[in-house]
């Protein structure tokens, strides 16, 4: 059974709806991407799971349980971490004060979820003292991330994480991500740059005017030559 | 006119002026920081803890002892001004609360003028002569308010550096979106801080009256040099705020240089135009609401 699976998702922030029948599934160790133009309702669709927006119809199963309409704070302590695409670190405090306060909700020792940042992230090692506000754009996305996998999440919700990057931080993040992955973590997350991503991911859907449009593995949809017209131009 | 004297009777009473200003600035800058409005009834909290202090002392404490007691009270009343106005409010635009705290600024100062009525105070009688200092001249509760407007400025910064809560004051100034999404409770984070701010005016209001005399104006008086004090410091700053305290408190002193001594009180005024014009962000780059 899959970790995350999501049926038929309707709803928006406001009164209007802007998803109408959003469906996904996200299985155990797996990067799942969702790429659409603009106005697609990508973001939409994962702050849906996070219970961001006002759901009006389907279901949002998790590991087994309705989270449907849930709260953010609920969705937090049954597994689940949201990155926001921008504003996602605290720029007035240190990387390690960013973690720590990821890692608010939870109490004991916490030295091995710090290790286990760190490793991901040896260069932030390094850089534990400065603000989080003074990094580069690159780190701070990964400031971003440590901070949201403190709370050792099932599931890692990201937003674009590789909006305004360099191609270079580009790649990087692509890898932390598989690495994140294969540190057990599954991940969803909403891309631009929907040509590099789908080559990465396991699986990609395809979204348009708030509904699925396609889906597949990211080789399967790179190959579509429908997809290809939508984004890669033709 | 000689050093000594320039320093004892213009930059120590600046300075010990200042340090009050700071205690206030702090108190305005992190309901800036954290609940992000202009806070109104500052001064006039800070009034309502000098006459509890008072009140205290005419049961017999001594004016030391009693100001404990006044931040405690204060504190409470803090938060229970928050529970039954600011609150409400807390959907609605922040100007709507800006005004709910001018009115509370009035209810307040008038509870003060009910109980205590409306002709200066002092905490104790009698003229106090300086003690000498190598020269510089000190008075015991002028030593006594430096200190303890040092502990308390050490004291809160070890707390938001350090501590559990303070670390989600801080993350909540910082981003209030993220520190959600991170767990962080937004109420306890509240009244943690109006238990802080309450606290803070109470000592403030102290000291203002220990070092001259208590009248229930005092607090409104003070409302601009500390509303200017934390913003020349930098919004959020509390670094900032003590920073500022300091300059506008000693810009006072020495205003009177330059200008006839009833309007020293304009130079808060002109010190918050400056920064507004020059460096809108305050000296240590605050925030911008």
């Amino acid at each position: 059974m899959a970790l995350l699976d999501m049926k038929d998702v309707r709803g928006g922030y406001g009164d209007a709806d802007i998803l109408h029948g959003v469906s996904m599934t996200v299985g155990e160790r797996e990067i799942v991407v969702i790429v659409g133009p603009n106005g697609a309702g990508k973001s939409t669709a994962m702050k849906s799971v996070f219970g961001l927006l006002a759901i009006r119809g389907g279901h949002i199963v998790f590991d087994g349980e309705d989270i449907t309409a849930w709260a953010p704070d609920r969705i937090v302590q049954r597994g689940i971490c949201y990155v926001p695409q921008v504003d996602n670190v605290f720029r007035e405090m240190t990387v390690h004060e960013n973690f720590e306060m990821g890692a608010f909700l939870r109490r004991g020792d916490l030295s091995a979820a710090y290790d286990r940042v760190y490793g991901l992230f040896p260069d932030l090692k390094a850089k534990r003292k400065n603000l989080a506000g003074d990094l580069s754009g690159g780190q701070r996305q990964m400031v971003a991330m440590g901070r949201a996998l403190m709370l050792d999440p099932k599931l890692l919700l990201l937003d674009e994480p590789t909006a305004g990057l360099s191609p270079k931080y580009m790649e990087q993040i692509f890898q932390i991500t598989r690495d994140v992955r294969d540190a057990g973590v599954s991940i969803l997350l909403v891309e631009q740059h929907a040509k590099q991503a789908l080559a990465f991911c396991d699986r990609g859907y395809v979204l348009a005017t708030g509904a699925n449009r396609h889906e597949g593995t990211g080789q399967a949809l790179l190959a579509d030559r429908e997809v290809a017209e939508m984004f890669l131009g033709g | 006119m000689s050093f000594l004297e320039f320093l004892n009777f213009h930059l120590v009473p600046g300075i010990v002026l200042g340090s009050v200003y700071a205690v206030g600035a702090i108190g305005i800058t992190l309901v800036f920081g954290i609940l992000r409005f202009a806070h109104f009834a500052h001064g006039d909290m800070a009034t309502l803890g000098a006459f509890i202090a008072l009140a205290l002392v005419t049961a017999g404490l001594t004016p030391w002892a009693a100001l404990p007691v006044a931040m405690a009270a204060v504190a409470v009343v803090a938060i229970v001004v928050d529970k039954l106005f600011y609150d409400y409010l807390k959907a609605r635009p922040k100007i709507m609360t800006v005004m709910a705290s001018l009115g509370v600024a009035l209810m307040l100062r008038a509870v003060v003028q009910v109980v205590f009525g409306v002709d200066p105070r002092t905490y104790a009688t009698g003229i106090v002569r300086p003690d000498d200092y190598f020269g510089i001249l000190l008075r015991d509760r002028e030593l006594y308010t430096l200190a303890a407007v040092v502990l308390i400025v050490v004291g809160l910064t070890l707390f938001l550096r350090h501590s559990r809560w303070g670390k989600a004051m801080r993350a909540m100034s910082d981003n209030p979106d993220l520190a959600r999404l991170s767990g962080v409770d937004n109420r306890k984070v509240t009244m943690l801080t109006w238990a802080i701010v309450g606290a803070l005016c109470a000592a403030s209001g102290f000291m203002l009256g220990i070092n001259n005399e208590l009248q229930s104006m005092m607090g409104w008086q003070v409302l601009l040099p500390m509303f200017a004090a934390a913003i020349l410091g930098g919004v959020g700053r509390v670094e900032g705020a003590v920073l500022g305290g300091l300059i506008v408190g000693v810009a006072e002193e020495m205003s009177i240089f330059i200008l006839p001594a009833q309007y020293k009180a304009a130079t808060a005024f002109v010190l918050l135009l400056l920064i507004l014009l020059v460096r809108p962000r305050g000296l240590l780059n605050g925030k911008v609401l």
